[in-house]
């Protein structure tokens, strides 16, 4: 069945300290796993390690890579080779909300530079930290397939688009009165913006 | 008015749901081909049309059908390429989002033609929520009985899967895409053997744009005749191009391909003319992998033609003069740009996206960031233009996978067209950059 997918639910209600999935990331991921011919499963892993980030607090410890080689019946380096490829993967804890800033060339043309700075300042941190609340990490990206609604972030699942100073004063604000209810690593959140 | 047959659609509201797509004739194309063609009758009609692969390349789609292998007992699959990284592209994402059976109708019409019953849709990982919208569609497309066993009651059963990546340009590349859909790293392979013979889990595969996918059903509808009526010579049909940049109008336009560049640009239907009224100084036609060109190039042919928007006349005058139409990804630079920090930001992005496999490419697209952020820091001698052109060359031919020419072509025709402009940074030591000021803080006064 195709049809049924991951991430519908909202997992990571908190950091949790045991790895192990809730039972519905568990089915989701077995789920995920039906999706390829048998004795292929191990295609499902990308899939799954997005799930096991959002369930284990934004990042992927060496225990959750263990964890998801576990559910996929390969070795644990043919998770770490997978995982220490792909950008989207933090091998190291992030903030609750990562900000990823396109800077290539449409959005540099449209500001994303002066978006970093602004967010730099605004933050206190420079690219590549966390603030002190463990609330924000600042990264810069590449490319987001957003060119046309530059300058843009991506948090999470969302994009931000055509963004302005004002925007993200906003959208910072918002982050943090949100905070209490809302994980942002959390795949089900949606641009509101 | 210009035909648009991919997204004609898109303002209707509710337009994503399988009800109202299907009350503006969607799936017509399903029913059209399962029911009344046999399957190599599609690929005829495909052949026919001219569909050339909207992902890049420019191949002729029919052929690559005609080119799977067929052996007895052997699964093949139908793998969409909807990668969609290429800067300065997101087509793909626009349709999807906004018209997601298009892309479902698209894959059933092919995977029938191809005799496939599993497919995939391989989407970038930071286009999740895109992803959801898309596996709704799906969803909603077996409920309806267009997937799954005995499609609209016939024989023909087809499974269709989402499958989301992670971040990686790389996996754009279609062998590395199958290896990442394999749950390896996006490590591309040597060809041959080519995916239509061995390509996912060692089966026969055809892996396809996502915008080439969606014009199957047109195509299928009208009829390839038809549909190689619209456009110019050999590029026909439509063409979602992705406009950014210095522009009034930003966005994805359906144009049919022969389009004067000189109207796209400044055409009230399309990007509407240049932001603040400033002039125009160059533009990427094709996304960040092909060669700039400065005004005069863009807007006529070193022969003095209208350059039109197909893949003939951008790719006029080879690379001395031309370029290429790409993935149709149009970046647009105003006078303030700088084509040096503009190339920074694209080799900034090789770099970061080499998958690592091969020397030239890995060790070549550092060496060429560190030379431009020289530019940028204004500590360039003259002679590092000589150097930067001598590294790309080295790149190019020399990789597994096009990236290689992708990462080397960028940079050969900035310093082509603008070698001055390198030039006097290096004299200057200096380097100023108000390319990007207008938007956010109202310009540079
Ligand atoms: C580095 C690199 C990146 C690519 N990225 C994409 C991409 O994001 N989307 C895409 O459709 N094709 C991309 N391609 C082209 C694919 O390899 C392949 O030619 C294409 O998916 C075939 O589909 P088409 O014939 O329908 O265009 C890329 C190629 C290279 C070398
Ligand atoms: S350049 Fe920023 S989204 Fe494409």
């Amino acid at each position: 069945m195709g049809a049924e997918i991951h991430g519908t639910q909202k997992f990571n209600e908190s950091k949790r300290t045991e790895i192990k999935f809730s039972e519905e990331a568990m089915a989701t991921a077995k789920l995920l796993m039906s999706n390829y011919p048998q004795g292929k499963e191990k295609s499902a892993i990308i899939p799954i390690l997005h799930i096991a980030q959002a369930e284990f607090g934004g990042w992927l410890s060496p225990e959750a890579m263990d964890y998801v080689a576990e559910i996929l019946n390969i070795r644990p380096i043919e998770v770490f080779e997978v995982a220490s490829f792909y950008t989207m993967f933090h091998l190291k804890p992030v903030g609750k909300c990562v900000f990823e800033v396109c800077q290539t060339s449409s959005c540099w043309l449209n500001g994303a530079e002066d978006i970093v700075k602004h967010i730099e300042k605004k933050l206190g941190i420079r690219v590549g930290e966390t603030t002190a609340d463990g609330m924000f990490t600042l990264k810069v990206a590449e490319c987001l397939g957003s060119c046309g609604t530059a300058p843009m972030l991506q948090c999470g699942a969302s994009y931000h688009e055509n963004l302005t100073f004002e925007k993200v004063d906003r959208l910072i604000a918002d982050y943090r009165t949100e905070n209490k209810q809302k994980n942002y690593t959390d795949l089900d959140y949606k641009n509101t913006l | 008015m210009p035909r648009k047959l991919l997204i004609q659609n898109v303002d209707v509201p509710g337009i994503s749901s399988l009800e109202t797509y299907r009350a503006h004739g969607g799936y017509a194309s399903v029913e059209k081909a399962l029911k009344t063609m046999r399957p190599e009758d599609v690929v005829e009609e495909v052949k026919k049309s001219g569909l050339r692969g909207r992902g890049g390349a420019g191949f002729p789609t029919g052929l690559k059908w005609s080119f799977l292998a067929k052996p007895e007992g052997v699964p093949r699959y139908l793998v969409c390429n909807a990668d969609e990284s290429e800067p300065g592209t997101f087509k793909d994402r626009f349709l999807m989002e906004k018209t997601p059976h298009s892309l479902v109708e698209g894959m059933i019409t092919s995977a029938y033609a191809l005799g496939v019953h599993t497919s995939y849709i391989y989407i970038r990982g930071e286009f999740f929520y895109v992803a959801r919208i898309l596996e709704n569609a799906i969803k909603e497309a077996y409920a309806a009985g267009l997937l799954g066993k005995n499609i609209l009651g016939t024989d023909f059963s087809l499974d269709c899967h989402v499958h989301v990546g992670a971040g990686a340009y790389i996996c754009g590349e279609e062998t590395a895409l199958l290896e990442s859909l394999e749950g390896k790293r996006g490590n591309p392979r040597i060809k041959p053997p080519f995916p239509a013979v061995a390509g996912l889990y060692g089966c026969p595969t055809v892996v396809n744009n996502v915008e080439t996918i969606a014009a199957v059903a047109p195509i299928v509808n009208m009829g390839g005749d038809e549909y190689a009526k619209i456009g110019i010579g050999k590029s026909t049909g439509t063409k979602l191009i992705s406009a950014s940049g210095h522009i009034n109008k930003p966005g994805v336009y359906e144009i049919e391909l022969g389009l004067p560049v000189e109207e796209f640009i400044y055409g009230e239907e399309y990007c509407g003319g240049m932001r603040n009224g400033k002039k125009l100084k160059a533009v990427v036609a094709g996304g960040s992998s092909v060669p700039i060109l400065p005004a005069d190039l863009i807007l006529k042919t070193a022969n003095g033609e209208p350059r039109l928007m197909s893949y003939e006349s951008l790719g006029d005058g080879g690379f001395q003069t031309g370029t290429m139409l790409g993935s149709g990804g149009f970046i647009v630079m105003n006078e303030d740009t700088s084509i040096v920090k503009n190339l920074f930001t694209f080799t900034r992005f090789y770099h970061h996206e080499s998958c690592g496999q091969c020397s030239p490419c890995r060790e070549g697209t550092g060496w060429m960031e560190k030379i431009l952020q020289k530019f940028i820091n204004g500590t360039a001698q003259e002679s590092d233009v000589d150097l930067l052109w001598d590294v790309q060359g080295k790149i190019e031919g020399k990789t597994i996978c096009p990236f290689g020419e992708a990462a080397a072509w960028p940079v050969a025709a900035a310093i082509r067209h603008f070698k001055d402009e390198f030039l006097e940074i290096a004299r200057n030591k200096k380097f100023v950059d108000i390319s990007h000021y207008e938007k956010l803080n109202g310009g540079l006064s």
